[in-house]
C-alpha cells in the first residue's frame, strides 16, 4: 500500500472503485488462489509422507545395500533394489527405441510433408490412440504381441517377457513424441523457413538444418516425457512383463518394474506397518529422484542445444 | 530531388514512346537470341538510351504473368522487363500483388499450397516456368530479403555461411563471411563477435545480416520485401546506401511502400494496383524521375500524389 497518493479524505466522484466488481475480483482472486495452494499443498504432502516413510525404512536398511544390492526378496530379507531399477530401465529404453523414431518421423512428416487432408485423418487417430486404456494395451501385449512373437522368430520367449512390454509402451508413447513434437514443429515462423528457402534450401535441408534445431526444445521435452511416462507406466507393463524380479538384461524374460512392485505389495501382500510393507516409499523415493535426475537433465540438454526464437 | 540528379546522368531523357510498347513482346526482338551471361560486361550497358526508354538485355523478363491463389487471381497479365544492375521499384497500395510478383521471380510463391501460376519468367533468357527446372537452383541465383528481418537462430558466422554452407561452397568460408558482411556494410560492427547470435542484434543490423546471408549465395539478382519497414529512418538510410553499392553488382527489385524511398533508390518504377475485380495489374513503368514527375496515366499520379483511395 506504499504506493497509495491519497491524503485528503473525500468520496471520489468519477473515479471511485465500483463496489461489486471490487467483491467479484476479489473472489475470482480468493478461487484462483485456492486452487494453487491446492496443488501446493498437495505436492508437499506426497514429498513429506515419501520421505518421512522412506527414511524409516532406510533406519533399517542402509541406503548403500539397497541401492546396490542385486536380489529384490523382501519377504526372505533381500532388499537389493537393482534388479527392479533395472527392470524399469530396460522398459523404458526399449520403449523409446520404438516412440522416439516413430514418434520424430511422424511428426515431420505431419508438420511438414502431410496435406492438411491426410493431416486430418492421422492426428485423431494418433489422440485415439493416446486415449486407449493402459490395461487394454497391457492384454494387447499378452494375448497378441507375445503370441505373435512365439509364432515367429522369438519361439522360446516367455509367456511374460520385458520385450512385449517394451514394444507396447513404446506404441503406447508414441503420441505423446508426436504430437508434441508436431506443434513444436508448427510452431517455427514460417519466415525461418522462407529464409532457409530463399538461399536455396531444399526442403530437407530446410527441415534439418532449420526448422528441427528450432523446435529441438519442444522435441526433447517430448523425448523426456515419453520416457518419463514409461518408467511411470504400470499396468501394460504388469499385465505383459509379470512379476518377477530379475537381474536381468535379457528381454525375453519376466522383469518386474518399480511401479509393479508397489501395486504388488498395496494388493495386500505385506502387513501395514512392517519393513515390507514401507519397502514401497523406498522404492517410490527412488523412482521420484530417477524422475527428477531426468527432468534436471533434459532441462540442461535443451538449454545446450536449443535455438531459441522470439 | 539530389538523388535522383546523381541516379540519372541525363535527366532531361524523356520517354516519348507509350508505355505500354515496352511490354508488347514483338518490340524487343534483341532479346530473343540467346547469351552466355559471363561474356556480357555488367556495368553500365544497360543504361536507357536518350531516346527510348527500352531495356536492353534485361535481367529479368516477365511475360504475361498471372497468380491465382486458389480460385481468386492475384496478380493479372503482368509484363516487366527488369534492366540489369539496376533497382528497379514495385509501388502501389497494399494487397495489389507486389509480393507476389516479386516472389514468383524466385519461385517462392509456389510453397503457398494452392498457388497457380501462369505466363513465363525469364532470366538472362532463360526461362523458369518450365519442366526440368529447379526451383531451388533458381533461389540460389535470386536472394530474397524479407520484410522482417529473419536471422536464424546461429551465430552471426552461420548465417552468412548458411547458404554457402549448403550449397556446397568450397572456398574460403571465413573470406566469403567477410566479404558478405563488408558488402553488407556490418562488417566493422560484428567483426569482433562473429560467435555471437545474430538474434542479437539490432533491427536494421538483422536486416543487413540477412542481406550478407543473401549475396553470401552469389546470386545474380536479390529480391527486397519492403526490406526497411520494420526499420527507423537512420537503419533505412543505411540499407538504401547500402542498395546504391550493390546495384553496381546485382541486379535489384524492391517492393516498397514509401514513395520516397522508390524515388530515392530507384532507378526505374513500376505502378501496381488492383481495380475492382481486386487483380492487380500494372498500371505504369518507366523510369523513375518520370514516372514521379510526369505520369502518364491518371491513377499513377492519383497514387504518388497521395490522393488515392
Ligand atoms: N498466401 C495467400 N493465400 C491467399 N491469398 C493471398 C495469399 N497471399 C496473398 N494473397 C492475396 O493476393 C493479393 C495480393 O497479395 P500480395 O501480398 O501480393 O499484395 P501486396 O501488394 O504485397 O500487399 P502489401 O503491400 O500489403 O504487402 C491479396 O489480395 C491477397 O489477399
Ligand atoms: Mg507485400
Amino acid at each position: 500500500m506504499s504506493t497509495t497518493a491519497v491524503v485528503n479524505p473525500g468520496r471520489p466522484q468519477r473515479f471511485g472503485h465500483r463496489r461489486s466488481q471490487q467483491f467479484t475480483e476479489r473472489v475470482i482472486a480468493a478461487v484462483l488462489f485456492g486452487c494453487a495452494a491446492v496443488t501446493v499443498l498437495t505436492t508437499v504432502g506426497i514429498v513429506v509422507i515419501l520421505f518421512s516413510e522412506g527414511l524409516s525404512f532406510f533406519r533399517e536398511i542402509h541406503p548403500v545395500d539397497f541401492l546396490t544390492g542385486t536380489r529384490w526378496t523382501p519377504a526372505s530379507g533381500n532388499f537389493g533394489v537393482l534388479p527392479l531399477i533395472l527392470g524399469t530401465l530396460m522398459i523404458a529404453v526399449g520403449a523409446s527405441f520404438i516412440s522416439i523414431p516413430v514418434g520424430t518421423l511422424s511428426a515431420i512428416f505431419l508438420a511438414e510433408y502431410a496435406s492438411p487432408k491426410v493431416r486430418s485423418i492421422i492426428k485423431p487417430i494418433l489422440e485415439v490412440l493416446a486415449g486407449i486404456p493402459t490395461i487394454v494395451y497391457g492384454f494387447f501385449a499378452l494375448t497378441f504381441i507375445t503370441p505373435l512373437l512365439r509364432d515367429s522368430w522369438l519361439p522360446d520367449v516367455g509367456i511374460f517377457n520385458a520385450l512385449s512390454a517394451m514394444i507396447v509402451v513404446g506404441i503406447m508413447t508414441v503420441p505423446m513424441v508426436s504430437s508434441i513434437s508436431d506443434d513444436s514443429l508448427r510452431a517455427v515462423p514460417e519466415s525461418l523457413r522462407e529464409a532457409a528457402y530463399g538461399v536455396g534450401a531444399t526442403k530437407f535441408e530446410v527441415i534439418t538444418r532449420v526448422t528441427f534445431p528450432s523446435a529441438l526444445s519442444g522435441i526433447v521435452a517430448s523425448y523426456i516425457l515419453a520416457i518419463s511416462r514409461a518408467v511411470g507406466e504400470t499396468m501394460a507393463v504388469t499385465v505383459a512383463a509379470g512379476a518377477t524380479p530379475h537381474l536381468t538384461l535379457n528381454p525375453l524374460e519376466s522383469v518386474q518394474t518399480m511401479t509393479a512392485y508397489i501395486v504388488q505389495v498395496t494388493q495386500g501382500e505385506a502387513p501395514h506397518g512392517t519393513i515390507e510393507f514401507r519397502t514401497i516409499f523406498a522404492i517410490a523415493m527412488t523412482l521420484f529422484a530417477m524422475t527428477m535426475i531426468m527432468n534436471l537433465l533434459s532441462a540442461r540438454i535443451v538449454s545446450k542445444f536449443r535455438e531459441r526464437y522470439e | 530531388m539530389t538523388q535522383l540528379q546523381q541516379t540519372y546522368p541525363d535527366p532531361l531523357s524523356v520517354n516519348e514512346v507509350p508505355i505500354q510498347q515496352h511490354f508488347n513482346k514483338g518490340e524487343v526482338t534483341e532479346s530473343s537470341t540467346p547469351r552466355e551471361p559471363n561474356l556480357r560486361p555488367r556495368m553500365k550497358s544497360d543504361r536507357p538510351s536518350k531516346e527510348t526508354d527500352e531495356i536492353k538485355d534485361p535481367a529479368v523478363r516477365i511475360q504475361d504473368l498471372s497468380v491465382w491463389y486458389g480460385s481468386k487471381q492475384a496478380v493479372g497479365n503482368v509484363s516487366l522487363d527488369i534492366a540489369r544492375n539496376q533497382i528497379t521499384a514495385l509501388i502501389g497500395p497494399s494487397g495489389c500483388g507486389k509480393s507476389t510478383l516479386l516472389r514468383c521471380i524466385n519461385r517462392m510463391n509456389e510453397l503457398i499450397s494452392g498457388v497457380r501460376i501462369e505466363g513465363q519468367i525469364e532470366i538472362d533468357g532463360e526461362p523458369l516456368y518450365i519442366d526440368g527446372v529447379d526451383p531451388v537452383e533458381v533461389r540460389r541465383v535470386i536472394g530474397m530479403v524479407f520484410q522482417r528481418p529473419n536471422p536464424f537462430a546461429k551465430s552471426i558466422y552461420d548465417n552468412v555461411a548458411f547458404g554457402a554452407r549448403i550449397n556446397g561452397y568450397q572456398g574460403d568460408m571465413d573470406e566469403l563471411v567477410r566479404q558478405s558482411l563488408e558488402q553488407a556494410a556490418l562488417w566493422d560492427e560484428v567483426k569482433d563477435d562473429l560467435k555471437g547470435s545474430g538474434l542479437a542484434l539490432s533491427g536494421g543490423q538483422q536486416q543487413r545480416l540477412c542481406i550478407a546471408r543473401a549475396i553470401a549465395v552469389q546470386p545474380e539478382v536479390i529480391l527486397m520485401d519492403e526490406p526497411c519497414s520494420a526499420l527507423d529512418p537512420i537503419a533505412t538510410q543505411r540499407i538504401e546506401d547500402l542498395m546504391q553499392e550493390l546495384a553496381t553488382s546485382y541486379t535489384i527489385v524492391i517492393v516498397t511502400h514509401n514513395m520516397q524511398q522508390a524515388a530515392r533508390v530507384s532507378n526505374r518504377t513500376a505502378f501496381m494496383l488492383a481495380q475492382e475485380d481486386l487483380v492487380g495489374r500494372l498500371v505504369e513503368y518507366g523510369q523513375t524521375e518520370q514516372l514521379f514527375t510526369s505520369p502518364s496515366n491518371k491513377r499513377t499520379e492519383d497514387y504518388i500524389t497521395g490522393r488515392f483511395g
